[in-house]
C-alpha cells in the first residue's frame, strides 16, 4: 500500500505543505524588508534581533529544510511525470482555455526562484548571518554583519544586480500564483465557494508578496544612487 | 410445432413466474465453482448477467468487441428506463405495465415473458439505486419520474439524458468487481465468430483477438449471447458502428431459430440525414416529446419558404402549424408509441410537407414549453441533447425548432427463447435485444433497459442453473476436439476467403448499397412487391460482395476491416430472411406496416385471425429456403384489441 | 472543402510510427470528422493502400471509444465534445490538420491512432464500485438523497472514460478520472460506506499503472468533453442549469483527495 511519501497524492500534499511554509516564510521576509523603506536604523535592529543566535540558526535550518523538501520533490515528481507522458511527444500541442501559463511550468519557475536564491544567499546570507557564526566582525563590504542596511546599498547600488533581482522576483511572482491556488486546493479548500475564492486569494498574497520586495530593491536602488534620501 | 417449445409454466400470469422459479433446479455453490458460462457482449444484459453469475459462483468468461466493456452500445441509451413503481400515485402497477408493453407491442409479444419482464421490473431500481445510479429526484430526496410514449403514467427513471450510461456503468461496476475477485475474465477486443455445438449442446465460441487477429477457442458448459440488434443491417440506424448481428447470425447458421426478423422499431426522432457521406444517424431521445411539439406547416407556400431558406420556422404563425400528432391522436397527443409516430412523419412528408431540402424532416417544438416552464427547466431536463443537437447541425434548439425524421433503432425481432431465455440449441441462451420475447412488434420508450438489465440480474441467473444443474458431471470442456477443430477451421477458410477476393469495391461501399435496397423496399412502409423487389436485390448484392470485395492488410494483425467484412457478410444473409419474413406476414402491426394493409384511417391493420403468431425460422443450408415454424401466441390475461391512441 | 492531413502511422505496439501526408477534396462542411476520416479510408482501400486504423463506435459522444489529438487538441478544436461530435465546420478550407494517437505512457498505440486503454478499467476494477450482489437490496426510495448530491453525483458520474484528461496532463496524469469516480460514489449515501478504501485503492492502482502525479493544472478539466470547460465561459455559466460550473470543476477535480488522507482541511459546503 502506498503512504504519504510515495502516493500521487501523498506527495502532492507534501509540495503543498512544504509550499505553504515557504510562503509563510517570503510573506515574514518581506514585512521585515519593508522596514527598511521606513527606517534602515529600525531594519538593522531587526538584523541584529536575527544575528547567529539559538532561534534565527534553529529558523535557518528548518526553513532550509523546508527548501529542500520542496525543491527534491518538485524534481521527483517532474522525473515521474515526464516518464509518464511516455516517450514520444506531441508534435502540436495547444494552450488549453482557461490553464494558466504558470501551472504548466512551475519546474522551470522554480528553479529561476533558487538561483535567484543562490545570488541572494552569496550577497546577504554570506555577509550576514555566516560572517557571525564564523566569528568575524566585518563582511567583504567591510561592513559590520548586522548592517543590513548597509549591505544593501551595497548590493543594489549596482543596476545589474537590480535587474536580476527583479526578474528572480517576477518568476517568484509567477510561482506563487499558481503555487498559492494549488496548495490550497490541494489542501481542500476547493469547494464551490471557495474554488474562485482561492485563485483571487492567490493572485493577492503573489502580488503583495512580490510588490513588497520589489519596492525594497528600487528603493534601496534610488538611494544609494543618491536619488532620494 | 413440436421443435418449439416455449415452456411457459401454466397457471395464472401473474404466478408462473413464482411459481417456475420454485420448481426449476438450483446448483450448489460447490458444484458452481467447477462450472464455466461464456457471455459475448457487455451491454446492460450481458454485464448484469456475468456479474451476477459471477457472484453466484460460476467461472465466467465475458467477451466484448470494445476496448473495454464500458462502450457497449447499452451506453447511449437516453431517456429511462420503466418500473412499475407507481411512486407517483398515478395508478401504476406491474398489471398496467404489462398490459402496455403488450398493447404497445401490437399484440405480437409472448405474454408470459413480459408479465415477468414487468414483475422484476421493480427489483431493477433498487438494484440500481444501491450500486449508486444517480437516479434523477425530487427536492425531497426520493426519485422523480417522467413519461414516455405509450404510457398514460409516469413510470420512467432517468438520469439526466444519459440513463443507458448510468446503468451500464453500474452494472459494468459489478462486472468489475467481480473481475477483481477473479471469477469473471475479461476479453476485451475480441469477437466471436462461431458458436461450437458439441453432441447437440452449445459448448464454447471461436473467438478472433482483434489486435493480434489470432483465432481462439474457449470451451464453457453454456454460452449466453447477449449480443444486441442488428439494426445496422441499414448501414445507417442509431446503433453504434461495431453493433452487428453476427453472433445471432451464426447461431442461426449452428441451428437456433431465428423469430421475427422482420420487427424492426424505426424511432421518430433522429436527427435528419445531412448527406450522402453520412455514417450513422443520431437519437434525440424520446422524452423530448414530453415537452416538445410535433408539426409540419399547413401550407404548402410556408414549405416552400422554408425549404429555400427565406423563411424561419419560428416566423409562422401558431394558426399556420399542423400539429399532427395532437390533431390525430389526441388522447396520447406527442406520446403515441414509436411506430405511430414514425409513419405519421412519414405520411406528412410523403404529402409533401417536409420541412428540409430533402423533403424528410419534421418539426420537434418547444416554444410552448419553454413559455410555459422558462428556459432553466428545460435546460436541465435536456440540457445535453439540445447542447448535441447545435453540435450536430448547427442550430439553436432554444430559438428554432430541432428537425427530426425517423431512422432505425431497434430490433423487436431476435433469437427465439423459451421461458428460460434458452435458444433451440440447448446450452445456448439469448437475453437483451438479441432475444425476440419481451416486446412483440413495437417496443415502447424506455424498454428496452428494462428488458436487458431483468434477463441479466433476475432471470437468466435463475433458468440457467436448472440447465447447468444437469452438467454438473460434465468435466471441463476440452476445446482440442474435432467440432471445435472443424469451426475453427471454417473461421479461418471464411477469412482468408474474404482476402483473397480483392475486388473492386470497399466493405462500406457494398454495406451502403445494402441499406439503400433495406431501407427503400423493408424499410417504415413495405408491400409484396417492394419485398419481392428486395430478396432478389439482396442475393444480387450478396454476390457482388463475395465477387468484388476487396479487404485490405492481413489476418494476423489489427485490421477493421475484415472485421467489418465479415459483419457484412452476415447482414447480407440476414437482410434477406428479413424480407422474407415480412413477404409472410400480410398484416399490420408495430413496425411492420405493409401498405397493402390498413385502415382507411391509414393506421396498421392487424390480422389477428391468421397472423397471431411468432415467425420463427429454422436455418436449412446455404442454398435452401428457411422453414417456417409458427408459435402461436395466446392471451389469457388480456383482451386483444386493435390498438388505439386516439381517445 | 479542401485539407492537407498529417497522420500518425504506426505498423503496431513494437513498430516506429512517423507522420504521413494526405489530401481529402470536396468534404462537406456538415461532415463529421469521422466521416472525413471515413471519406479519406474509402480512397486509400481504392488507391491500394492501408486504411488508418482509429477507434470509433457510437458516434453521438457517449461510448468513450473515439480518442484522438488533433491539431494539439484532445478531441479537437471544439469544446464539450468528444471527436466524433467535432464537424468539419470547425476548420477552414485549406488547413493542415495534424492527427496524433494519444499520447501517454499508460496508453500504449496499438496501431496508427488506436490506444490501449485498458488501463482505466484496471483502476476501476481496483474499486470504482459498490459492493453489493445482485438482489437482497433495499427499496430505492428508502434511502432520501438530497437533490444537490444526486445532481453532484451525476455531474461526475458523466465521465465517459475516454482518456482524454489524461492524454492532455503534462504530467500524464489520470487524476480526473479517478476523482470523478471517487467523487460520484461519494457524494451518496450508498457509496460513503467504503469511499475511503476505494480510493485508497484506485490511487494505488492508478500509481502502479505509471500515471503520472496531478499538479493542478486544470489542463484535464478545459479539454474533458463531459465537463463544463472554463469558469470564465459565459456560455457555460448561463448554461449550467442546476448547478453552478464551479461546483462542477469541483466535484471533478480533487473533492475526495484530503478526506481519505484523513486531513482536517476539508471544507465541505
Amino acid at each position: 500500500m502506498s503512504n504519504i511519501f510515495t502516493s500521487s497524492i501523498g506527495k502532492k500534499l507534501i509540495m503543498s505543505i512544504s509550499g505553504c511554509f515557504l510562503v509563510l516564510f517570503l510573506a515574514f521576509h518581506m514585512c521585515m524588508n519593508l522596514a527598511l523603506v521606513f527606517s534602515p536604523e529600525a531594519y538593522n535592529a531587526i538584523c541584529e534581533f536575527l544575528g547567529a543566535n539559538w532561534y534565527a540558526l534553529v529558523g535557518t535550518a528548518i526553513l532550509a529544510a523546508g527548501v529542500l523538501v520542496h525543491f527534491v520533490y518538485a524534481f521527483i515528481l517532474t522525473i515521474q511525470n515526464r516518464k509518464a507522458r511516455g516517450n514520444i511527444r506531441y508534435a502540436v500541442t495547444a494552450k488549453e482555455e482557461g490553464v494558466s501559463w504558470a501551472s504548466k511550468n512551475m519546474l522551470v519557475l522554480g528553479i529561476i526562484v533558487i538561483l535567484g536564491l543562490l545570488v541572494h544567499l552569496k550577497d546577504f546570507w554570506a555577509q550576514m548571518q555566516l560572517v557571525e557564526i564564523l566569528g568575524h566582525h566585518t563582511n567583504s563590504y567591510g561592513l559590520t554583519p548586522t548592517d543590513g542596511a548597509g549591505a544593501t546599498l551595497e548590493v543594489f547600488g549596482n543596476p545589474i544586480y537590480c535587474v536580476v533581482y527583479i526578474v528572480w522576483l517576477a518568476a517568484l511572482w509567477f510561482h506563487l500564483t499558481h503555487g498559492v491556488w494549488s496548495m490550497l486546493h490541494t489542501m481542500g479548500f476547493n469547494s464551490k465557494l471557495w474554488m474562485k475564492r482561492v485563485k483571487c486569494i492567490a493572485n493577492i498574497v503573489a502580488t503583495l508578496v512580490v510588490a513588497g520586495f520589489m519596492l525594497v530593491v528600487v528603493v534601496c536602488c534610488l538611494r544609494a544612487n543618491g536619488i532620494i534620501g | 410445432m413440436a421443435k418449439l417449445d416455449s415452456k411457459v409454466p401454466a397457471g395464472p400470469v401473474a404466478e408462473k413466474w413464482s411459481k417456475h422459479k420454485s420448481e426449476i433446479k438450483v446448483v450448489s455453490p460447490a458444484n458452481k465453482r467447477k462450472l464455466d458460462v461464456i457471455i459475448i457482449g457487455t451491454g446492460l444484459g450481458g454485464a448484469s448477467a456475468a456479474a451476477s453469475l459471477g457472484e453466484l459462483g460460476y467461472n465466467v468468461k465475458v467477451f466484448c468487441i470494445s476496448d473495454s466493456p464500458r462502450r457497449a452500445h447499452s451506453i447511449a441509451a437516453q431517456g429511462g428506463i420503466n418500473a412499475a413503481k407507481n411512486y407517483q400515485n398515478d395508478n401504476d402497477s406491474v398489471y398496467r405495465l404489462f398490459y402496455d408493453t403488450i398493447k404497445g407491442g401490437d399484440y405480437r409479444a409472448r405474454e408470459a415473458n413480459v408479465y415477468r419482464l414487468a414483475e422484476v421490473s421493480n427489483l431493477i431500481i433498487d438494484q440500481c439505486v444501491a450500486q449508486g445510479v444517480p437516479f434523477a429526484r425530487e427536492y425531497g430526496g426520493l426519485l422523480d419520474n417522467r413519461s414516455f410514449g405509450g404510457a398514460q403514467v409516469s413510470r420512467t427513471f432517468y438520469a439526466r439524458g444519459q440513463t443507458g450510461q448510468q446503468l451500464l456503468l453500474g452494472a459494468y461496476a459489478a462486472l468489475n468487481r467481480q473481475i477483481a475477485k477473479g471469477s469473471v475474465k475479461s476479453f476485451p477486443r475480441h469477437e466471436i465468430l462461431d458458436i461450437v455445438i458439441v453432441d447437440g449442446k452449445a459448448r464454447g465460441v471461436i473467438a478472433r483477438n482483434l489486435v493480434t487477429g489470432e483465432i481462439e477457442r474457449h470451451g464453457a458448459h453454456a454460452v449466453v449471447m447477449a449480443t444486441g440488434g442488428y439494426g445496422n443491417v441499414f448501414f445507417l440506424s442509431t446503433n453504434a458502428m461495431n453493433s452487428n448481428g453476427s453472433v445471432a447470425w451464426q447461431a442461426y447458421k449452428k441451428g437456433a431459430f431465428f423469430a421475427n426478423p422482420c420487427f424492426t422499431q424505426i424511432h421518430p426522432t433522429c436527427i435528419p440525414v445531412h448527406g450522402t457521406q453520412q455514417s450513422k444517424l443520431t437519437l434525440m431521445s424520446e422524452s423530448l416529446r414530453n415537452d416538445g411539439r410535433i408539426w409540419v406547416p399547413k401550407k404548402k407556400e410556408d414549405v416552400e419558404a422554408l425549404r429555400a431558406h427565406t423563411k424561419k420556422p419560428s416566423q409562422i404563425a401558431e394558426e399556420d402549424r399542423d400539429y399532427y400528432l395532437e390533431r390525430r391522436y389526441p388522447a396520447f397527443g406527442n406520446l403515441v408509441p414509436r411506430d405511430v409516430a414514425s409513419r405519421a412523419a412519414k405520411e406528412r412528408c410523403d404529402a409533401g410537407f417536409g420541412v428540409n431540402e430533402t423533403g424528410l424532416a419534421v418539426f420537434l417544438d418547444f416554444k410552448t414549453a419553454i413559455e410555459r416552464l422558462g428556459k432553466d427547466v428545460i435546460k436541465a431536463r435536456y440540457g445535453n441533447l439540445f447542447q448535441m443537437y447545435e453540435k450536430i447541425t448547427d442550430t439553436d434548439p432554444y430559438k428554432e425548432p430541432m428537425m427530426i425524421y425517423p431512422a432505425v433503432h431497434y430490433t423487436m425481432g431476435g433469437i427465439w427463447v423459451d421461458y428460460n431465455l434458452m435458444t433451440t440449441i440447448p446450452g445456448l441462451y439469448a437475453i437483451g435485444e438479441a432475444n425476440f420475447s419481451d416486446h412483440g412488434a413495437n417496443r415502447l420508450g424506455a424498454s428496452a433497459l428494462m428488458q436487458g438489465l431483468a434477463d441479466g440480474y433476475f432471470v437468466l441467473p435463475y433458468t440457467i442453473g436448472d440447465y447447468l444443474s444437469h452438467e454438473i458431471q460434465s468435466p471441463k470442456v476440452d476445446t482440442n476436439t474435432p467440432e471445435f477443430e472443424a469451426a475453427e477451421k471454417a473461421v479461418k477458410e471464411r477469412i482468408e476467403k474474404l482476402f483473397s477476393i480483392k475486388g473492386n469495391q470497399s466493405v462500406d461501399d457494398i454495406h451502403k448499397k445494402l441499406g439503400h435496397v433495406m431501407w427503400d423496399m423493408v424499410g417504415m412502409a413495405r408491400t409484396k412487391e417492394s419485398l419481392e423487389k428486395a430478396i432478389v436485390e439482396i442475393q444480387k448484392i450478396r454476390k457482388e460482395f463475395w465477387a468484388d470485395v476487396r479487404v485490405p492488410g492481413k489476418n494476423d494483425e489489427f485490421n477493421q476491416e475484415i472485421e467489418k467484412a465479415l459483419r457484412l457478410a452476415d447482414f447480407l444473409e440476414l437482410g434477406e430472411l428479413m424480407a422474407r419474413d415480412a413477404l409472410g406476414r400480410n398484416e399490420s402491426c408495430g413496425g411492420h406496416f405493409r401498405e397493402e394493409y390498413q385502415t382507411p384511417e391509414g393506421e396498421a391493420q392487424r390480422d389477428d385471425e391468421n397472423y397471431a403468431y411468432v415467425a420463427v425460422w429454422e436455418y436449412n443450408g446455404a442454398d435452401a429456403e428457411p422453414t417456417l415454424h409458427k408459435e402461436e401466441l395466446k392471451f389469457e390475461a388480456i383482451k386483444v384489441a386493435q390498438r388505439n391512441y386516439k381517445d | 472543402m479542401n485539407l492537407t492531413l498529417k497522420i500518425w502511422r504506426q505498423k503496431d505496439a513494437k513498430s516506429q510510427g512517423k507522420f504521413e501526408e494526405y489530401k481529402v477534396q470536396n468534404i462537406s462542411p456538415d461532415s463529421s470528422f469521422l466521416e472525413m476520416l471515413d471519406i479519406l479510408n474509402n480512397d486509400l482501400i481504392m488507391s491500394g493502400k492501408e486504411p488508418i486504423a482509429f477507434d470509433h463506435d457510437c458516434r453521438e459522444g457517449i461510448c468513450g471509444m473515439c480518442s484522438l489529438h488533433i491539431n494539439g487538441h484532445a478531441h479537437g478544436p471544439d469544446s464539450e465534445i468528444t471527436t466524433c461530435q467535432l464537424h468539419m465546420r470547425k476548420f477552414k478550407d485549406g488547413d493542415t490538420i495534424t492527427i496524433e494517437p494519444w499520447r501517454s505512457a499508460a496508453f500504449p498505440v496499438i496501431k496508427d491512432l488506436v490506444v490501449d486503454r485498458s488501463a482505466y478499467d484496471k483502476i476501476l476494477q481496483a474499486g470504482g464500485f459498490i459492493s453489493v450482489n445482485t438482489g437482497g437490496v433495499p427499496d430505492a426510495n428508502a434511502i432520501p438523497i438530497p437533490k444537490a448530491d444526486a445532481d453532484e453525483s451525476m455531474d461526475a458520474a458523466a465521465c465517459i472514460g475516454c482518456g482524454a484528461c489524461a492524454a492532455t496532463c503534462k504530467n500524464g496524469s489520470a487524476m480526473l478520472f479517478v476523482a470523478a469516480r471517487v467523487s460520484s460514489l461519494a457524494k451518496l449515501p450508498q457509496g460513503k460506506v467504503e469511499g475511503a478504501r476505494r480510493a485508497k485503492a484506485m490511487v494505488a492502482k492508478m500509481d502502479e499503472l505509471g500515471f503520472g502525479n496531478c499538479t493542478n493544472t486544470g489542463a484535464c478539466e478545459a479539454e474533458c468533453p463531459k465537463a463544463i470547460p472554463s469558469r470564465t465561459s459565459p456560455a457555460s455559466t448561463a448554461s449550467s442549469s442546476t448547478l453552478s460550473s464551479r461546483t462542477k470543476s469541483r466535484t471533478l477535480t480533487q473533492t475526495t483527495e484530503p478526506r481519505f488522507l484523513g486531513s482536517v482541511v476539508y471544507i465541505d459546503n
